[in-house]
C-alpha cells in the first residue's frame, strides 16, 4: 500500500489558492464498517485530509460530543487493529488518513509496530493531542524512519520559544488549537487564532490547521482566510449522533455538512 | 546545589530515572504546559522563601492541628506481637493527612493571583479539604466527583456545599474518580488564567507529584523525630496506605536514605487474584495515566481497566511515579490488602484503641499486622492517614452495625 501524506494535499490546495478541509471521526462509531462508510462520505464529499480517532479511555482534551462517540465505540469493542483497519480502507481512497490519538495506546501496542502497522495500512502519520516533542522521543524516531507526518499541536498558552520548538519539530502540518479548551463546536470563532497562526508561521513553513470549535461553512471561510487548513471534529460527529439508528440520515447530513465545509474553505 | 531530596527525584523534567525508564514526567496537552512550568517555577521559588514556608507552617499549626501526635498502640501491639506506633493524622483538620497538600496548593494559588481553585475527589475527603482551604482563603471552589461517588459520598457533597463549593457530578466514562480528574483537566484547559488546579494525590503530571510530596513530607519529618525521641532508634518499618500515594510518600520521603524497610500497602478490594482490585503495582504494567509515566490497570490495548476497592480514596487505576519508581528499583515494596483484611482490622483497632480510622488507613494497618506476624517483636511505625466517620455508612453495611440486639 502506498503512503498518501499530506504534502500531497496541501500542494494541491496551495495551487487551487485555498485552505485544506481536514475531516474527523473516532474509528468504531457507530461501528467499525459504519465509521469506515461514514469516513468515505467525507472525503467524496469534499475532504481534503481525514484525521481517524482511536478511542480512549481517559480522552482530556475532548468535550462531550466526541466523549459520547468515542465511549459507544469502546462500548462497541474497538480494539487497536480495528483502527489500523478503518486507516486502510480511507487511505485506499488516495485521500492522505492520519490517526488522532492519546499516547498510551500506541505505547502499549508498541510505538515501532504502531508506527509499522500505520505504514502499512497506508496511513499518513499521527495527531498527538497529549504528547509534546519534548516527551516523544520514541515516536520522533519511529515516524522519522519511516517518513511518516508527525502533527503536534500549538496553543494560545504556547510561548514563542514552544512554538518554534514544536513546529521544528513537526512534519506534515501544525494542529493550532483555536481555543483554551477542549473540543466541540462552538457558535463563534475564536479571536485567539489568528493571532496564534501568525506566531507559528513566523517559525515555520509548514502548513498551519486550525481546529477546535469550527461547525459551518460561514466559520470555515472565516478560518480559511488565515489558515492552511480547517480541522473539523465534533460538527461531524455530531450530525452521527443526532441521527441516532438512521444511518441513511446521519451519512445524508454528514454529507450535506462535508459540502457546506468544503465551500468555505473555498470562499475564505 | 542544596538537594533537599538527596537525589531522590526528580529531575528537572519531572522524571524520576530507575535504569532505562523514566517514572513520571509530562504526558499532558500543550495547552497547559505554559502553566505547568510556571507553578514549577513558582513552586520552587516558594518553597525556599521564608514568607511562603513560614505561613505555610502556621496555617498547619493553628488551623489544621499539626504536628500530629505519635501513638504508642500498646494493646493492639499486644495482640500483633510488635510494637506498632501510630502517626495520627485522623486527628489534622478536616480528618486525614490531605488538609496538608490542599492547604499548601491553595497558598500557591494565592501567591499566583488566581481566585478560583478546582479539584477532582473520590469519596470526598480531598474535595471536602479544597472546599475547606478554598473557604479559609476566600477561593471560588469547584469540586469534580464521578456520579457513581456524589451517590455513594452524598454527606460529603452536602458537606462540601456547606463549605460554599459547588460539587459537579461527572457522568462520562466509569463516573468514578478517574473520570472526574479527566473532567477537571478538561475545565483547567479552559480556566488556567485564573484557575488552580488543586490536585488531590502525588500523582499526575510534574510538578504535581514532587510538590504534593513535599507539601506532605511532615508526615514522616515530624514521626521520624517523635519515634527517636520515643524508642531512641528508627523503627524496623514504616508503612501506610497507597491510593495515589500522597499520604505514603509524605511519611516515606523522611526515611529513604535510613535503613528501614519501607512497605506500601494497596487496595487488594475481593483480591489480586479477582478482576476486582485496585492495586496498580501489583498488577498493572508501566503506562501512561493523567500524564505521567506510571504503573497502570489497563488492558492489552491501553484503556484503563476501573479498579475496585471497598475505599474509595484507594480505588484509582493509576499510582504516583515516585512509588513506580521506589518498586522498581525495590526500595520500597508493594503489597495488596484485601477489603476484608483492611476491614478486620478497622474493627480491631476499634475494640482494642477506641480509634476509629478510615478504611484506607485500615489497608496500611492490616498490611503492618500481616507484618508484625512475620516479624514479631519489631517495631512498625503506621501512618494512619485519616479517621473513619466517613466510611460509616460502609462499615454499617459490612458489618450489619446499627441493628438493636
Ligand atoms: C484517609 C485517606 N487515606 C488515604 C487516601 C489515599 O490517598 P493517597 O494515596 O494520596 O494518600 C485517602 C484518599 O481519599 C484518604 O482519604
Amino acid at each position: 500500500m502506498s503512503v498518501t501524506s499530506t504534502a500531497t494535499a496541501f500542494e494541491r490546495t496551495r495551487a487551487e489558492g485555498r485552505a485544506a478541509l481536514v475531516g474527523y471521526l473516532p474509528a468504531g462509531y457507530p461501528d467499525v464498517p459504519g465509521a469506515i462508510e461514514a469516513l468515505k462520505v467525507m472525503v467524496e464529499a469534499g475532504c481534503d485530509i481525514i484525521e481517524i480517532g482511536l478511542p480512549y479511555s481517559d480522552p482530556v482534551m475532548d468535550g462531550p460530543t466526541i466523549q459520547a462517540a468515542a465511549q459507544q465505540a469502546l462500548e462497541g469493542g474497538i480494539r487497536t487493529a480495528d483502527v489500523l483497519r478503518t486507516v486502510e480502507a480511507v487511505a485506499a481512497t488516495g485521500t492522505p488518513t492520519l490517526v488522532m490519538t492519546y499516547w498510551n495506546p500506541i505505547e502499549r501496542f508498541g510505538v515501532e509496530r504502531f508506527a509499522q502497522g500505520l505504514v502499512d495500512a497506508g496511513g499518513a502519520g499521527l495527531i498527538t493531542p497529549d504528547l509534546t516533542p519534548d516527551s516523544a522521543a520514541p515516536w520522533i524516531e519511529a515516524a522519522d524512519a519511516r517518513d511518516l507526518d508527525k502533527v503536534f499541536l500549538v496553543a494560545p498558552s504556547s510561548t514563542d520559544e514552544r512554538i518554534a520548538m514544536t513546529t521544528a519539530a513537526s512534519r506534515g502540518f501544525v494542529y493550532a488549537t483555536a481555543v483554551m479548551g477542549v473540543t466541540g463546536a462552538r457558535a463563534s470563532t475564536s479571536d485567539l487564532a489568528g493571532p496564534l497562526v501568525a506566531r507559528a508561521k513566523a517559525t515555520t513553513n509548514l502548513p498551519i490547521g486550525v481546529g477546535l470549535g469550527v461547525s459551518n461553512g460561514t466559520q470555515a471561510a472565516e478560518v480559511a482566510g488565515y489558515a492552511d487548513a480547517v480541522i473539523v471534529g465534533s460538527a461531524f460527529v455530531r450530525t452521527l449522533l443526532d441521527a441516532g439508528t438512521d444511518r441513511q440520515a446521519g451519512l445524508a447530513a454528514l454529507r450535506k455538512l462535508t459540502e457546506d465545509l468544503a465551500d468555505g474553505v473555498r470562499r475564505g | 546545589m542544596n538537594d533537599p531530596m538527596n537525589g531522590h527525584g526528580p529531575d528537572e523534567r519531572g522524571q524520576f530515572v530507575s535504569g532505562d525508564v523514566a517514572w513520571g514526567g509530562r504526558y499532558m496537552p500543550e495547552a497547559l504546559i505554559a502553566e505547568l512550568d510556571e507553578l514549577t517555577r513558582v513552586w520552587t521559588e516558594a518553597m525556599v522563601d521564608p514568607t511562603f514556608t513560614g505561613e505555610f507552617q502556621r496555617m498547619l499549626a493553628e488551623y489544621a492541628n499539626v504536628p500530629s501526635p505519635l501513638y504508642d498502640a500498646t494493646r493492639i501491639s499486644e495482640q500483633a506481637g510488635a510494637r506498632i506506633l501510630l502517626k495520627r493524622e485522623d486527628l489534622n483538620h478536616t480528618g486525614a493527612h490531605k488538609i496538608r497538600n490542599v492547604l499548601g496548593q491553595a497558598l500557591l494559588a494565592k501567591r499566583m493571583g488566581k481566585t478560583r481553585m478546582i479539584a477532582e475527589t473520590g469519596a470526598g475527603q480531598h474535595g471536602v479539604a479544597t472546599a475547606t482551604a478554598a473557604a479559609y482563603l476566600s477561593l471560588d471552589c469547584v469540586v469534580y466527583m464521578g456520579k457513581v461517588d456524589t451517590e455513594r459520598q452524598a454527606l460529603n457533597v452536602a458537606r462540601m456545599n456547606l463549605l460554599g463549593a459547588e460539587v459537579v457530578a461527572v457522568d462520562s466514562g466509569s463516573q468514578t474518580l478517574k473520570d472526574a480528574i479527566n473532567e477537571a483537566i478538561r475545565d483547567w484547559v479552559a480556566t488556567v488564567e485564573h484557575t488552580a488546579y488543586c490536585f488531590g494525590t502525588a500523582a499526575g503530571p510534574h510538578p504535581f507529584p514532587a510538590m504534593v510530596r513535599d507539601f506532605c513530607r511532615g508526615i514522616g519529618d515530624e514521626a521520624r523525630a517523635q519515634v527517636l525521641e520515643l524508642t531512641g532508634a528508627l523503627p524496623d518499618v514504616v508503612t501506610a496506605c497507597v491510593g495515589g500515594g500522597s499520604n505514603a510518600i509524605g511519611m516515606f520521603t523522611a526515611f529513604l536514605d535510613d535503613e528501614v524497610r519501607i512497605v506500601g500497602f494497596e487496595a487488594g478490594g475481593d483480591g489480586v487474584d479477582t478482576d476486582r482490585h485496585a492495586a496498580t503495582i501489583y498488577a498493572g504494567e508501566a503506562g501512561v495515566l493523567h500524564g505521567a509515566r506510571t504503573y497502570v490497570l489497563q488492558d492489552e490495548d491501553g484503556q484503563t481497566i476501573e479498579s475496585h476497592s471497598i475505599s474509595a480514596g484507594l480505588d484509582y487505576p493509576g499510582v504516583g511515579p515516585q512509588h513506580a519508581y521506589l518498586a522498581h528499583t525495590g526500595r520500597a515494596e508493594y503489597q495488596p490488602v484485601t477489603d476484608a483484611e483492611a476491614m478486620d482490622a478497622l474493627a480491631l483497632l476499634a475494640r482494642t484503641e477506641g480509634i476509629i480510622c478510615a478504611i484506607e488507613s485500615a489497608h496500611a494497618l492490616a498490611g503492618s499486622l500481616r507484618l508484625a506476624a512475620e516479624n514479631p517483636g519489631s517495631t512498625i511505625l503506621v501512618n494512619l492517614s485519616g479517621r473513619g466517620d466517613k466510611d460509616m455508612g460502609t462499615a454499617i453495611e459490612w458489618f450489619g452495625l446499627g441493628r438493636p440486639q
